[in-house]
């Protein structure tokens, strides 16, 4: 793998991606209400919160699916207003999806390398005539693909069609495709739901490992604690698009507020229930 | 990779071959052949649109239109023109088609899916209103008087280039983009695929040869007319791709073949005396036909003849 960010000993002062009182507003609903984010380089970040707290919106603010109504975004110091999805997925940024949205037509190692097109050098022409350089540009994305398989355990699958995987499966493939964008900072949406505990105490340790092996800062939104705790040096926690609290897991875990989003959750029945 | 090219060369050496040996067939029978080349490159271009990239063109005989008025209009200044002149014509329709899939496809594809049906059924209607109106082309009368430089070579070689384009494109990973929009547009993005840019390049290089496939029917049947490109011309093309399963480029070659024979089995039954008079009627209608078809097709195979499964995804992210 050749991600070449390395992790420095003195940390940046400037945060990777910063949020500065970000806004949205869906017909009179507030979904996100004046949110700041700042994530350090190579972090590892959690969002938390109660079903509809505004984690996802937040997300598709990031990555460009939303504009906001309100507030600034930037990623290493460049403003993310107004550019679209596709071009910031370029800027290094990646995500996966809660509700996954795979390629289902198209085979597992199809959809990596799917997301292997954003760094091409040989593009239309080049497809057309098939010369050397795209020949072996072809040939470094199908070994790319093969060792991005590889390290999640699916090159068994990979010439089945995305949509035949059983789910936990299909979660995997989601993070495969988003590190074959080359991310510097890869969001994911709530990576272990539907997963049962062994497969969330791999997908556990497979995170920790491509969080250091490509040199990645990431942000997990993720319903369940254990998973939350077990891997986050930071927390942030969203209720009703408002972040009532940030710190670490300690901190937050003894957070009356953070409680009270919970347990008032709780009453209504409605956690990590989809 | 190589051996693509060599295969595409491969197949242009058995298109001279073939079709020197064919120059000698009944001219029913060419007639035939031509046609069913022709119907190559409208199905396998579309395909590359409504099939591949999941979007749905109503209007590709408007396209063709446009190439097959661009190069009789070339050819007839240059008066009948060389073979030279008129592969150049061709060139020049294709690309003055591709032109027109720009203008159309740039406004309409930023749109979400249906709207490009309309507007392409519109595009169709206009272009064919326009022509319709324009002395210089011939109005309704048409225009003819170009000579018959169609003939199964070019033809073929036209079909042969149109498949090797669609599936080099599709083939390769740039191509997988195309694949990509079809299956979910928020996914592409989010892996970083124009999908706009991918929407107008499909329509685009599939107006490009909608419009080859016009200058060879204008330089084949010497006489053209605004009816020739009409709304049921289109659908003709529209049925080929969603028989032969809407992205399978084999499948829907062998769909443009069969519906181009098709008709002519059946103006052969429709004259047999024997059959009752209501199914000569049938037989003579072949929109009744296709209609029949494609219903008994989608509830025993929806994925077409060769296709493969495809659904759509859920639109929030
Ligand atoms: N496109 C949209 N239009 C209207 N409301 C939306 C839209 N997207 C999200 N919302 C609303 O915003 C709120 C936050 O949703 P979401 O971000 O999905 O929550 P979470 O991911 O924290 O469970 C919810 O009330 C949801 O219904
Ligand atoms: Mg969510």
């Amino acid at each position: 793998m050749e991600i070449q960010i390395p992790n420095s000993e003195i940390p940046n002062p400037e945060p990777l991606l910063q949020l500065d009182r970000v806004s949205i507003h869906f017909d009179g609903l507030i979904a996100v209400n004046e949110v700041d984010l700042a994530l350090a380089e190579g972090s590892l970040t959690g969002l938390i919160g109660p079903n509809g707290a505004g984690k996802t919106t937040v997300f598709n603010l990031i990555t460009g699916v939303y504009q906001p109504t309100s507030g600034t975004l930037s990623f290493t110091g460049t403003s993310l207003v107004g550019v679209p999805p596709n071009r910031i997925v370029a800027l290094g940024l990646a995500r996966t999806f809660q509700n996954i949205r795979l390629f289902g037509s198209l085979t597992v190692a199809d959809n990596v390398r799917t997301a292997c097109n954003l760094r091409l050098r040989h593009g239309l022409a080049h497809a057309l005539l098939r010369g050397p350089a795209f020949a072996a540009e072809e040939r470094a994305v199908a070994a790319r693909v093969a060792e991005l398989l590889d390290l999640f355990g699916l090159s068994a699958v990979c010439d089945q069609p995305a949509r035949s995987l059983p789910y936990g499966d299909q979660r995997l493939l989601e993070i495969v495709r988003a590190l074959a964008t080359r991310p510097r900072l890869l969001l994911l949406d709530e990576p272990a739901a539907g997963m049962n505990p062994a497969e969330k105490q791999a997908l556990i340790a497979l995170i920790r490992q491509i969080h250091t092996q490509f040199s990645l800062t990431i942000l997990l939104v993720e319903h369940s604690m254990k998973v939350v705790m077990g891997l986050c040096q930071r927390i942030a926690v969203l209720d009703h698009g408002v972040k009532i609290a940030e710190g670490t897991p300690a901190e937050i875990q003894n957070d009356p507020r953070v409680i009270e989003a919970y347990l008032g959750e709780n009453h209504q029945q409605s956690l990590t229930h989809h | 990779m190589r051996d693509r090219r060599l295969l595409l060369l491969a197949a242009l050496v058995a298109c001279g071959v073939g079709a020197h040996f064919a120059a000698g067939l009944n001219p029913y029978y060419y007639d035939v052949l031509v046609g069913v080349g022709i119907n190559l490159i409208l199905a396998a271009s579309l395909n590359l649109v409504n099939g591949h990239t999941g979007q749905f063109s109503l209007g590709h005989a408007g396209f063709m239109a446009v190439g097959a008025y661009a190069s009789a209009w070339l050819t007839l200044r240059a008066g009948g023109g060389s073979t030279l002149v008129f592969v150049l014509a061709l060139l020049a329709g294709g690309a003055a088609a591709g032109l027109a899939g720009l203008a159309v496809g740039l406004p309409s594809l930023r749109l979400r899916g249906d709207y490009l049906a309309i507007v392409t059924l519109g595009f169709n209607e206009i272009i064919r209103g326009v022509i319709g109106n324009c002395e210089a082309l011939g109005a309704q009368r048409g225009l003819g008087g170009m000579l018959r430089h169609t003939d199964l070579f070019w033809t073929f070689t036209g079909a042969i280039l149109t498949v090797y384009v669609v599936t080099s494109l599709v083939g390769s990973t740039y191509g997988r983009g195309f694949l990509a929009v079809r299956d979910d547009e928020i996914a592409a993005e989010a892996v970083g695929i124009g999908t706009t840019k991918y929407k107008v390049l499909a329509f685009v290089v599939a107006a490009f040869f909608a419009g080859i496939a016009g200058g060879l029917y204008a330089h084949f049947k010497q006489y053209i007319n605004p009816e020739g490109f009409n709304f049921f011309r289109s659908m003709d093309i529209v049925v080929m791709v969603i028989l032969g399963g809407m992205g399978s480029t084999a499948g829907v070659c062998v769909a443009a073949a069969l519906l181009t024979v098709l008709p002519e089995g059946l103006r052969w039954v429709s004259h047999l005396a024997s059959l009752p008079a209501w199914l000569q009627h049938v037989a003579e209608n072949r929109m009744i036909l296709y209609s029949l078809l494609l219903i008994v097709l989608m509830l025993t195979r929806p994925q077409g003849l060769f296709g493969p499964r495809t659904a759509r995804a859920h639109d929030r992210p």
